[in-house]
């Protein structure tokens, strides 16, 4: 019996396998496109399209993706100018980006592609600072701490005396903005005198190397440098979803009970290049591989279902941002997100 | 110009003891400065070298860039950077020289020339990214070049333009005086003159000036990305409107990924940099030795 039923498994996983590999080669196979797909904007989301690119190319010769990394904000610059076909974005777009991109008669189609969760990191020698909650990490990131908040005991009392050196995502990224919105609650709003780099490797050796040092980056840089790096436990104090301290993994970032500091990453296409057909193939080729190669260059890839209803939007060219063209926005769950894309 | 400031230490008159000391003084202070900055040199070099010797073989070289940090290459890299570099000599060299020999051989020396004068000077000065700014408007946005090869070279012959009118011009007003008088004095126009005396014999050093501004540029990262040169680009580029990538680029790049591989990678790329630069510096010195036994 159980031995059939094993059998039983096995066949029907490798019927679902081959259903998925004929889905994929029954879509005409247009080997023969062609074409420049132009590509622009966060470098959070850089790696996530760089790995679909390669993939893609490999697939159609013919189309030449190229892949800028000039940010959030200087995607969407170029992006609203009609300069570049698609957008990477690791926060929706902002008020005056939609201005730009209505002057220029830009219409897009958002579509999320991944989770990414901010990590809050503290140096391996650092026995005090095991969690936080947002409140504290507001206190010390708003921009009245400013040469104020300087000593790790005016966030606790009961931790040491010592000075705290703080580090952070320069202030042109996506992940800035984001992470001054969830915490600060206003975006680009934080205190000057930290240590701000657009590259997260210098963040990752500054904190690695200074007892005393805090900071927040990318969870796919902790991932890479265990060794060298100790997470945080981040406490919203809102018992719905989560109770207690929350440390960021896969699953916590994936449940949405690590919040705020978990948010989903975009990319935005324009809606008139959406017409040409090698555009066109690249985003559902890009909805279709963006799970799997998410997670291997070190993101959280969406449910299946989120790909599936993004493709829908696409399909139906539905225009505009679920956020309502506001910026970042804390606290948007997977099931958010899902409810959103079903309309 | 060596033999200007060549002084001949055994007619100096010993007269104060103080002199010596200070002398000594001078000569070890100059000494530290020496062994610090090859210090610097040498830790640098010995730290990348040990984080990318190993990476450096053939599939590096000709390999696109991959989100697999064993599999990318910097083809793309090394080929856009090359192409790059070829444009702007092509358009700065001819213009740069071509300046330089107005200003020296041509132009009256009154206000207006000096105040060109005064503005190159401060040209060369002037931050990288400022010119990146100035391409990203001029080139790719008002002349409609896009962000392309043409757009890129224009950019960085604006850059190297001034280091290459100066070291120019001091070139040519090298050439001593004398020459030029015997040249009229046989008879010869202003313009032959230019052309077999003035301009062969300070070819060696307007050379070695522009080569050396050369390597500055192919080093430059700040303007091409400002005019939006492009990070991952797995294609050659096939015109001078095509799309590219350089290597100070695709070096920025993999330094910001969280994977160690991509730190290799990075390490074997600024070798790959160094080494070019050597070769461009090699190549300077051996045109300017080549010349220069000719005309003796």
């Amino acid at each position: 019996m159980l031995k059939e039923k094993g059998r039983m498994r096995q066949a029907s996983l490798f019927l679902v396998f081959l259903t998925t590999i004929l889905c994929i080669s029954i879509t005409p196979a247009r080997a023969e496109l062609k074409g420049l797909i132009k590509v622009d904007g966060s470098s959070t989301v850089f790696p996530i399209t760089e790995a679909v690119a390669e993939e893609f190319q490999k697939k159609y010769p013919g189309v030449k993706v190229t892949v800028g990394l000039s940010g959030t904000g200087g995607g969407f610059k170029k992006f609203g100018r009609g300069e570049t076909d698609i957008a990477n974005a690791s926060r929706p777009i902002k008020p005056s980006e939609v201005e730009l991109c209505q002057k220029n008669r830009v219409e897009y189609i958002e579509l999320p592609v991944a989770y990414d969760g901010l990590a809050v990191m503290v140096n391996p020698k650092n026995t005090w600072c095991t969690s936080m909650t947002v409140k504290e990490l507001k206190k010390l990131w708003e921009p009245e701490a400013q040469e104020k908040v300087t000593r790790w005991n005016q966030i606790r009392p009961e931790w040491p005396d010592k000075e705290i050196h703080l580090f952070g995502a320069g202030v042109d990224s996506g992940t800035y903005d984001y992470f001054t919105e969830a915490v600060v609650g206003k975006e680009h709003a934080s205190r000057g005198d930290f240590t701000a780099s657009e590259d997260d490797n210098v963040l990752v050796q500054g904190i690695a190397m200074d007892e005393l040092a805090l900071g927040f980056f990318g969870f796919a840089y902790y991932e890479q440098n265990q060794d060298k790096l100790k997470l945080v436990a981040i406490d919203d104090e809102n018992p719905e979803n989560g109770q207690g301290p929350i440390l960021p993994t896969p699953e916590t970032v994936l449940n949405g009970t690590y919040q705020p500091l978990a948010r989903p990453i975009f990319i935005y296409v324009n809606r008139q290049s959406a017409n040409r057909p090698e555009v066109e193939e690249f985003v559902r080729f890009y909805m279709i591989m963006g799970g799997p190669l998410a997670k291997e260059v070190g993101y959280i890839p969406l449910p299946d279902r989120a790909y599936t209803l993004a493709l829908d939007r696409f399909k139906r060219r539905f225009t505009g941002s679920i956020f309502g063209g506001k910026g970042s926005q804390v606290g948007v769950s997977i099931e958010t997100l899902l409810l959103a894309e079903q309309k | 110009m060596k033999g200007l400031y060549h002084i001949e230490h055994r007619k100096m008159p010993t007269r104060r003891r103080r002199g010596r000391r200070g002398e000594w003084i001078f000569q070890s202070m100059a000494f530290v400065a020496l062994v610090f900055t090859i210090a610097v040199l040498v830790v640098l070099l010995v730290d990348v070298f040990r984080d990318g010797v190993l990476r450096l073989n053939w599939q590096f070289l000709t390999s696109f860039p991959s989100r697999k940090p064993e599999l990318a290459g910097i083809l793309a890299a090394l080929v856009g950077s090359a192409c790059l570099i070829t444009l702007t000599a092509l358009f700065a060299f001819p213009l740069g020289v071509g300046a330089a020999i107005y200003l020296e051989e041509y132009a009256r020396k009154n206000w207006l020339s000096r105040v060109i004068e005064v503005n190159i000077a401060n040209l060369a000065g002037v931050p990288s990214i400022i010119y990146g700014l100035l391409g990203l408007e001029l080139f790719v946005r008002m002349m409609r070049m896009d962000r392309s090869l043409l757009a890129g070279a224009c950019t960085m012959a604006l850059l190297v333009l001034p280091i290459i009118i100066i070291s120019s011009r001091e070139a040519i007003r090298a050439v001593p005086v004398s020459i030029r008088e015997a040249s009229y004095a046989v008879g010869a126009t202003r313009w032959q003159t230019i052309r077999y005396q003035v301009l062969p014999l300070a070819f060696p050093g307007i050379l070695t000036g522009t080569i050396l501004a050369f390597s500055r540029a192919i080093g430059e990262t700040a303007p091409l990305i400002t005019i939006g040169a492009l990070t991952y680009v797995a294609f050659l580029p096939t015109g001078l409107f095509s799309p590219f990538t350089a290597l100070p680029i695709q070096i920025f790049n993999w330094v910001s990924r969280p994977q160690k591989g991509f730190l290799t990678n990075a390490a074997a790329a600024i070798i790959v940099l160094l080494i070019v630069l050597l070769l461009m510096n090699a190549v300077a010195i051996w045109l300017r030795n080549r010349y220069q036994k000719k005309l003796y």
